[in-house]
């Protein structure tokens, strides 16, 4: 035999079983439910960024070195955003949710899974420019410190800008994206003004609970990593974090048509991906 | 062939000409189609694509977008939606993912190919078509490597040889057919039972 025999596909499960049971046990983080197979692509990324042959040596280095697990952090979580991604979304945000949102007296909306932040800026500028920011507070919400700090800090690559720019356009922008951030060299920082109406904070659907009651919840790209139950499990926390009439936003091929609480929202947009809690 | 057990499940991939081999390819399928086939295309970001809906009209199995966790049935094509990867679960389920193109594709093709070598190893049967990139033939290998049928189009029949012949230069020991043949191909197997 010459071939590089790859260990089969049983030994592969129950090696990322014994890390994920690890990673739940020592830090808490509870990757258990998450959709198998796009894991453990990331957590074979994670093997050559280690150097570890296996899934067992790199469970034996997270439980003895806790600094590595930052690191893996980031090969665990998807880290991929755009503003303004899916410009149709947001241009219905923008036609079609807006005109309920402009009757509440003030405003509490969650970007929940928001990464590195590019999606909570963007609603702020969007609501910024429906004249509703001043009266609004942002939550946005993940479960990487290191995602949240760089979301806190609102500095992207400047060439990113490029493709935001013509997101902000597709989506219905009134002005120029380039009026919300200042550039220099090879970075933009996005206005100050944004980012006092965005509380970015630690929370997992997976584990925690409901910490607030808000009037619009956007979650995408999110639910499509959990499997069955955990996906029930968070619409269920979004669906309680909403006021009555609230809106759920969700990514562009995720739906509630298979989940349990269905019956607990109307499809107010579905087209758009946006339903309204009953 | 690597394993004698029986496959599961088909998994194929095609970039550029892949759309028409499709064509060919599927409408040799009868509606009682024994197999679940899962399928990445590449197709140009800013073409709006209704693929499934394209490819529906002179076949007789059904065809039909990929949707995230949704029951990977019998007799069905499904189609990955552009812009987001489609990966096979162990449970039988498809998932989506957004995570970063690979081969500056997403869907990739070796994504799929790998999630389907993991989760089924020798039941799995991959396809890999025409197409103008190297995307899929990793993907390949670890089928073949898993235990799984693996099958080629011949660089030849391909109106973009350079994805079969990358898969051929990783391993040799593929199947190599000609476009007009992997359709009876798959009837034959499906008329067998498919016993490798």
């Amino acid at each position: 035999m010459t071939d590089a025999q790859d260990p089969n596909g049983e030994d592969v499960e129950l090696e990322l079983h014994l890390l994920l049971e690890s990673i739940y046990r020592k830090y808490h983080y509870d990757f258990r439910s998450y959709s198998e197979a796009s894991l453990q692509r990331r957590v074979r990324a994670a093997l050559v960024h280690f150097g570890c042959p296996t899934i067992s040596r790199l469970q034996e280095r997270v439980l003895h070195e806790p600094s590595i697990f930052t690191e893996l952090l980031r090969y665990l979580t998807v880290q991929v955003s755009d503003m303004f991604r899916d410009p149709t979304y947001f241009r219905a945000i923008r036609e079609k949710v807006v005109p309920y949102l402009r009757t509440y007296p003030s405003l509490k909306l969650w970007v929940a899974g928001c990464s590195t932040g590019e999606e909570a800026y963007s609603l702020a500028i969007l609501l910024s420019e429906e004249g509703l920011l001043e009266k609004s507070l942002i939550y946005a919400t993940d479960i990487n410190p290191e995602s949240l700090r760089r979301a806190e800090a609102g500095i992207y690559e400047v060439e990113r800008f490029v493709r935001f720019s013509e997101n902000y356009r597709l989506a219905g922008g009134r002005g120029s994206l380039s009026d919300y951030y200042t550039a220099s060299y090879s970075s933009a920082v996005l206005d100050r003004c944004l980012k006092k109406h965005i509380l970015f904070s630690d929370h997992s659907l997976a584990t925690d609970s409901v910490f607030a009651e808000v009037e619009f919840v956007s979650c995408r790209n999110v639910l499509i990593y959990f499997e069955r139950d955990l996906q029930d499990r968070a619409i269920g926390i979004l669906k309680d974090s909403l006021s009555r009439k609230g809106f759920l936003g969700l990514g562009m091929k995720e739906t509630l048509r298979f989940s349990a609480h269905a019956d607990s929202f109307h499809d107010f947009s579905p087209e758009d991906k946006l339903y309204q809690k009953l | 062939m690597a394993s004698a057990r029986r496959r599961e499940v088909i998994v194929m991939g095609g970039s550029a000409g892949a759309v028409d081999a499709l064509a060919t390819i599927l409408p040799s399928l009868p509606a009682d189609f024994s197999l679940p086939i899962a399928t990445v295309v590449h197709l140009p970001p800013d073409r709006v694509s209704d693929l499934a809906g394209a490819l529906s009209y002179r076949s007789a199995v059904r065809i039909k977008e990929a949707e995230d966790k949704e029951p990977l049935t019998p007799g069905c094509v499904f189609v990955a939606p552009p812009n987001y990867h489609l990966l096979l679960e162990r449970s039988g389920h498809l998932s989506l993912a957004v995570d970063d193109p690979v081969h500056f594709s997403r869907p990739s093709i070796d994504v799929l190919f790998e999630s389907a070598a993991l989760a089924y190893g020798p039941r799995v049967l991959g396809i890999l078509l025409t197409g103008a990139n190297e995307d899929g033939a990793s993907g390949l290998l670890a089928i073949h490597r898993a235990g799984g049928q693996t099958l080629v189009q011949s660089p030849e029949s391909a109106v973009a040889s350079a994805m079969p012949s990358s898969a051929l230069l990783l391993e040799p020991r593929h199947d190599v057919l000609p476009l007009e043949e992997i359709g009876p191909f798959l009837l034959q197997l499906h008329r067998t039972g498919w016993e490798a």
